[in-house]
């Protein structure tokens, strides 16, 4: 029985030979797409890199067709806004398109992350890859924090007012930084003007190198699978690995069942849920931003909030931020807190186990708090919640190198 | 067949019919972008037709309006006006209002209007699209009849706004769509029924 | 792949969403539900009409345009012109109030907001209960207060339909001393030309047409919504055996 190879390789005759002798357009996909051997065994968890460039792209061509009708001043935004849903033939589609996927863009992150943590994607040799997926990670939310301000709504502007002044808990320096990312002694059209620059120019060429960059990495070494094994160390006469299978067509065809149950997903929420309860388009953020009177309840978007429960939990600007800025940078640290020799957690022991399992309900819990009123008994969860959310990190070392690991297998494990 | 030959069929059939598949799915998505990039309804608003009062309009005046932010001619032509149109055909390069662009058909004609006392043109000419000016006044020792000058390569028009011979401007004036509402009043922008 | 940690995962994320509909309610009165039809034409047809006629003196909705309203209420122009275009010419033209801003501001201490999209940012059961939430109080400037929202410049519009009612309210001594005062009830004290079942009806047309207002393009979006999943099955089903055939060979 013979695999499918795609058919490359026989000698090109006119147009590909033109470009080939001139441009490493074979080469290219042969090493990367057709000649690119990835593990035969991936599960869904694998399917969320190829989901985030799909958002991506998503973003992008709706993010084009907004600046074309879209206003970035203070008297004109929050309108054009409303001109891009009423006027504008199909502008309300393209609207919500990209503000749900704004909000799957970090669904799809998170999970994308979470998949590195089962399965010791980060561990050597890839932690390059997940030090410039952090970064990416970073530029995503800067992106979507300026793109919030841009509709200029009561939760945008006060949102921004909030996240801003943050900065200004930096001892020395704070004050100064804060005036210089308003660029004006308030949030004002000045802001805006620059937020707008920011959010459709520099962040996404930032992010479209960076997501460049993290696959040529990625290429360079080769993917994990959910065993956390290395493909490579078994190949058959050819140097193929046994058990990979070339991206293209399995990994492509593997994947386009993924996109399309991400897109019915997806189109569920635009076509019947966009407002998704208010929380992928906040009730607040219809009524244009009055600089005189603060909304009642100001809470950044969902994706945001784990962070912000952690910002809230400690009782001092100054702390408080330090913990908030921690507690987003400390998982570039998983490649060297992290102890195991083994990779994925279908090896690991009780302890990693439990650990993880207690880390996702944190993560989760803090999101829910961060959402929540800082009153009553929510304050103490997000105590307790904050300190777990550390001591997954802080005490990794410890209980993954005590951790009974399972011996790992020698081919990896495929059920059909 | 073999069971590889019935494999590779449904393989081929299957491929087939995503990527077509695919491919409607495409163009259904591309359908709402493109279609985005056609006036909007504000577009459509701010473009509606523009009523012209004639009333105060008096014989030899013209007045200067906006419709779909082009400026329109409409101009009252007086006895002496209209006299000297058929006196200048033939220097003029299309006499007849044969280019059908440049006129609806019922401006195709001597005067160039629904009636031969106004004139309404687009105040654009037709070389590289400057604001030509008027020059009403007739100078028979020149040769000029009164018309339109526009001063940025030197064409001329005539007082049905048909373009000189030997000018840069390649056709007449343009004519929009407008209708006579009553006698008092004209509709720029549209030339058919109601409102 | 389905372990105890997937399934974890998904029981913690839904228990959130079960749960944060109560953390957002916040504080506030208990919020009567408006039980609005956004389907239904003629209740829309009735709100369209009771705003133009009680809201438009003081409330703008400027980004709603006349032709499109008629469009979804299924209103000809001379309909529009007749019954709902007061001030504005064009069908084209957008929903305007009659009154100056500026001297709405002066009189009213605050101009009356517009309603493009009030439904959506309050939500369509907070202007219900605030529309027949207006009771007598003799310290306001305009002789009522309101259950939703405390001290509001606005007047009892809706006065002759309603009538007039009191509100009664419950104290509470707090700890620190403070005094909660919870609402309790209404009392009618006279009667408007409406009874209360006619009267609500009256309020929910109305709601309804500002939450149409708010987003007039929801009834074709849910409709397009079906036909772009039913191509998203079909799809999935091909790419599904189209994989299935690829990785039959894969051991």
């Amino acid at each position: 029985m013979s695999r499918i190879e795609a058919e490359v390789g026989k000698p090109k005759g006119g147009l590909m030979k033109w470009i080939d002798d001139r441009f490493p357009l074979t080469k290219t996909m042969e090493h990367h797409v057709t000649k690119y051997y990835a593990s035969k065994n991936f599960n869904w968890w694998y399917v969320f890199g190829v989901l985030a460039m799909v958002v991506l792209v998503i973003q992008l061509l709706t993010g084009i067709f907004l600046t074309m009708n879209y206003k970035p001043s203070a008297a004109d935004a929050f309108a054009s806004v409303e001109y891009i849903m009423r006027d504008v033939e199909w502008g309300w589609l393209i609207r919500y398109m990209h503000s749900t996927g704004a909000s799957f863009f970090f669904i799809v992150v998170y999970l994308h992350m979470f998949r590195a943590m089962l399965y010791g994607s980060y561990k050597k040799p890839r932690e390059l890859i997940w030090l410039i997926g952090m970064l990416i990670f970073l530029v995503l939310m800067a992106e979507a924090f300026a793109g919030y301000l841009l509709p200029w709504g009561q939760m945008s502007y006060w949102g921004a007012q909030v996240i801003i002044s943050l900065f200004g808990a930096i001892p020395v320096v704070g004050d100064a930084l804060v005036e210089i990312i308003r660029g004006d002694y308030s949030i004002s059209d000045i802001t805006l003007n620059r937020f707008f620059a920011l959010h459709v120019i520099v962040l996404p060429l930032a992010l479209i190198g960076l997501i460049f960059v993290h696959i040529v990495a990625l290429h360079e070494v080769g993917s994990n699978n959910p065993d956390g094994i290395d493909i490579k160390k078994h190949k058959d006469e050819n140097g193929k690995p046994l058990d990979g299978v070339a991206f293209h067509p399995y990994h492509t065809s593997k994947d386009l069942v993924g996109i399309i149950v991400f897109l019915m997903i997806f189109s569920a929420v635009v076509f019947f849920a966009p407002d998704m309860g208010g929380y992928f388009l906040e009730h607040a953020n219809f009524e244009p931003a009055n600089v005189t009177a603060t909304p009642e309840h100001i809470a950044p978007v969902w994706y945001f909030t784990p962070y912000y429960a952690i910002l809230r939990a400690v009782p001092d600007k100054f702390w408080g931020f330090v913990l908030f800025a921690l507690a987003v940078i400390l998982p570039i640290f998983l490649p060297w807190l992290d102890r195991a020799r083994v990779r994925s957690i279908r090896y690991r022991g009780w302890m990693y186990k439990s650990a993880l399992t207690v880390f996702v309900i944190t993560f989760l819990s803090l999101l829910v708090l961060g959402l929540a009123p800082a009153e009553g008994v929510y304050v103490i969860l997000a105590r307790i919640f904050s300190v777990l959310y550390f001591a997954f990190f802080l005490l990794m070392p410890y209980y993954t190198s005590r951790d009974k690991t399972k011996p790992l297998p020698d081919r990896v494990v495929y059920h059909d | 067949m073999t069971e590889d030959d019935l494999d590779r069929n449904r393989r081929h059939f299957l491929t087939v019919a995503t990527l077509a598949t695919g491919a409607v799915g495409a163009a259904m998505v591309a359908v709402p972008f493109l279609s985005s990039l056609q006036p909007s309804a504000r577009a459509q608003a701010l473009g509606a037709p523009v009523e012209v009062p004639l009333g105060s309009l008096q014989p030899g005046e013209m007045i200067r309006v906006l419709w779909r932010g082009k400026l329109v001619f409409v101009l009252r032509r007086d006895e002496k006006m209209l006299a000297g149109l058929p006196g200048v055909v033939d220097d003029l390069r299309d006499p007849n209002s044969e280019v059908a662009e440049q006129q609806p058909e019922y401006a195709a004609n001597d005067t160039r209007s629904v009636k031969p006392e106004y004139l309404v043109v687009e105040g654009s000419c037709t070389h590289l699209g400057c604001a030509p000016l008027e020059d009403f006044e007739v100078r028979p020792a020149e040769g000029w009849g009164g018309g339109f000058f526009c001063p940025c390569h030197g064409s001329k028009f005539d007082l049905a706004g048909r373009v000189y011979k030997g000018v840069p401007a390649p056709t007449n004036l343009r004519v929009p769509p407008y209708r006579f509402v009553s006698d008092e009043l004209i509709l720029i922008g549209q030339d058919t029924g109601a409102a | 792949m389905i372990d105890f940690k997937n399934i974890a995962s998904v029981l913690a994320l839904s228990a959130c969403f079960i749960a944060s509909p109560g953390l957002a309610a916040g504080g506030g009165a208990h919020l009567e539900p408006s039980g609005i039809d956004p389907d239904n034409i003629s209740s829309l047809q009735r709100g369209a009409r009771n705003f133009m006629n009680y809201c438009s003196g003081c409330h703008s909705a400027q980004y709603v345009r006349f032709n499109t309203i008629g469009k979804h209420l299924g209103l000809s122009d001379e309909q529009l012109a007749d019954n709902l275009m007061f001030n504005a010419e064009k069908t084209f033209e957008t929903i305007q109030a009659a009154m100056p801003a500026e001297d709405a501001a002066r009189w009213y201490g605050t101009a009356p907001p517009d309603m493009s999209l009030m439904a959506r940012a309050k939500g369509a059961d907070y202007v219900y209960n605030f529309l027949k939430g207006f009771y007598v109080s003799e310290e306001s400037p305009t002789g009522v207060n309101n259950v939703v929202l405390a001290g509001t410049s606005m007047p009892h519009v809706l006065w002759e339909l309603q009538g007039y009612q009191t509100a009664y309210f419950e104290e509470h001594e707090n700890e620190d001393g403070s005094v909660t005062s919870t609402f309790k009830g209404f009392e009618q004290l006279s009667a408007g030309s409406m009874d209360a079942e006619t009267f609500d009806e009256f309020v929910r047309d109305t709601v309804n047409f500002l939450a149409y207002i708010a987003e007039p393009v929801r009834s074709d979006r849910r409709k397009l919504g079906v036909w772009v999943l039913m191509f998203l099955i079909f799809f999935y089903i091909l790419a599904a055996q189209l994989k299935k055939a690829i990785w039959k060979d894969v051991s």
